[in-house]
């Protein structure tokens, strides 16, 4: 199952689902220069039925903030940090945002489209 | 404070954990990764889909025919390309042979970490003669691309067979050796047993999966959870220990062996002839829209959510890798250990770090 969330509701989809016994599976960004926009995609999956959720929020390019759900999930600390690595979305709340896979005095985000290597 | 690695034979691998320690006990062991990172994800963006499959198999390079396996399943399941009956079951035999060899590292290189430097030899003895029957079909011996979109590359022969057939009964007396050496022994068992408990309560809570949820007591695997390719024809079980401690994901990993030898067992009796590979066109260029498809790896469930624009190069790939999940619970958990357990811990997740660092 699939869903949009605005994107000052994804703390909230993630209490729901953690109330439902669901497990993370993982958060990543995608880019869409086009529409000036950027979009997170939250995966949950559940280990008794095998269900699977995701759900994807849509930020402004320009302002690219989102609140952190590592506070629901503590899974999703590295998945959101990792996030940040890649795209540059900043996780409001997160408790540490530094370079995390790319070298640590990385300041590019290599999976925006616009990023020229 | 503690550094333990990039370069530490206990890290398998360039992982460095930065442990703040008072005396032997472990304060904040803080994992440190991407060492090895080579952006996976973006080079799948300035390729073609088929130009991007051999790097599937360059993440988990003890397993790669299950990676592999996302991808192709991924793309199958987005251009609707048909896999050849006798190709699923080439696969299904290739990837649980590649399992059964996968663990042998993992349980040599895990007793090695414990002080014990006889059982790797006996693992990496039994994992060659896997190696030798993969070479024989996929070309090479660990990063393999023998699958293909809509089948595998090269057709297996009597001879493969017959190997496989003489390596299931050969590899169950090992196990035997293997029980009697290792698992009944009373130093390991007091080196795992009660170590490094992980409730199913924080497996939930950092998504961690394979093994580790599985000596959790959760009983979730996607061969049967969310069946892909032919499992779902197979009869095997799913080894699940309630002890939470790093003797319950060892136990799971050995039974796993097994189940995994019926599995191949089976597929060898009932394979059917036929081609294998299905039609593909000759410039692949997948429908709009994403697709997601799972696969059951060594160390865990294996997640690409592929994304197309209808060009001939993918818009996005996202790779979810067990080991990065599973790592990411070891800050958490590892509190309060003694520096000694936290390293047998460490080598119960049975870490690979490229999986990790992609």
């Amino acid at each position: 199952m699939e869903v949009t969330v605005e994107p000052s509701k994804v703390v909230e989809a993630a209490q729901l689902l953690d109330r439902h016994g669901f497990a993370i599976d993982a958060v990543t960004g995608m880019d869409w220069p086009k529409q000036e926009l950027l979009e997170v995609i939250y995966d949950f999956l559940h280990f008794q039925t095998g269900m699977r959720v995701a759900y994807r929020a849509r930020i402004s390019r320009k302002d690219a903030k989102i609140a952190t759900i590592s506070k629901v999930f503590p899974g999703a600390d590295w998945h959101e940090r990792e996030t940040h690595d890649f795209f540059g979305i900043e996780f409001v709340g997160h408790r540490d945002l530094s370079p995390f896979i790319l070298p640590e005095d990385a300041t590019y985000h290599p999976l925006l489209k616009d990023f020229q290597a | 404070m503690l550094n333990l690695g990039p370069q530490h034979p206990a890290t398998h691998g360039v992982l460095r954990v930065k442990v703040e320690m008072d005396g032997e006990f472990v304060m904040k062991a803080e994992p440190i990764i991407g060492y090895i990172h080579r952006m996976h994800e973006k080079m799948g963006e300035n390729r073609t889909w088929t130009q991007f499959l051999p790097n599937t198999s360059r993440m988990d390079y003890l397993s790669s025919m299950t990676y592999t396996h996302a991808f192709v399943g991924a793309v199958e399941k987005a251009a609707k390309i048909e896999v050849t009956e006798r190709a699923e079951y080439i696969r299904v035999i290739t990837s649980e042979l590649n399992r059964i060899a996968s663990h042998l590292v993992g349980w040599g290189a895990w007793i090695m970490d414990l002080g014990g430097l006889t059982p790797i030899l006996y693992a990496f003895d039994d994992r060659e003669k896997i190696l030798d029957l993969l070479e024989s079909v996929a070309g090479n011996r660990l990063t393999y691309c023998y699958y293909r979109f809509g089948g595998v590359c090269k057709d297996i022969d009597a001879d493969f067979i017959q190997g496989c057939l003489d390596f299931v009964p050969y590899m169950r007396e090992r196990l035997k050796l293997y029980k009697a050496l290792v698992t009944d022994n009373i130093i390991l068992r007091k080196r795992l047993e009660g170590i490094g408990p992980i409730s199913a309560e924080i497996c939930r809570k950092y998504g961690a999966c394979g093994p580790v949820i599985r000596g959790s007591g959760i009983n979730y695997d996607v061969r049967k959870n969310e069946p892909y390719s032919i499992y779902n024809q197979f009869d095997f079980d799913i080894p699940v220990y309630q002890e939470c401690d790093s003797m319950a994901r060892y136990l799971v990993r050995m039974d796993e062996i097994e189940q995994s030898l019926r599995i191949v067992e089976q597929a060898c009796a009932k394979i059917p002839e036929g081609p294998i590979l299905g039609k593909v066109p000759r410039v692949l260029k997948l429908p709009v829209g994403d697709t997601c498809f799972a696969t059951e790896c060594a160390r865990g469930r294996f997640l690409v959510r592929i994304t197309s624009d209808g060009k001939e190069n993918p818009y996005r790939v996202r790779l979810r890798t067990p080991c990065f999940t599973n790592l990411s619970l070891f800050e958490e958990t590892s509190q309060g250990m003694m520096i000694a357990d936290a390293l047998a811990f460490m080598a119960s997740l049975d870490l690979v770090i490229p999986d990790i660092d992609r």
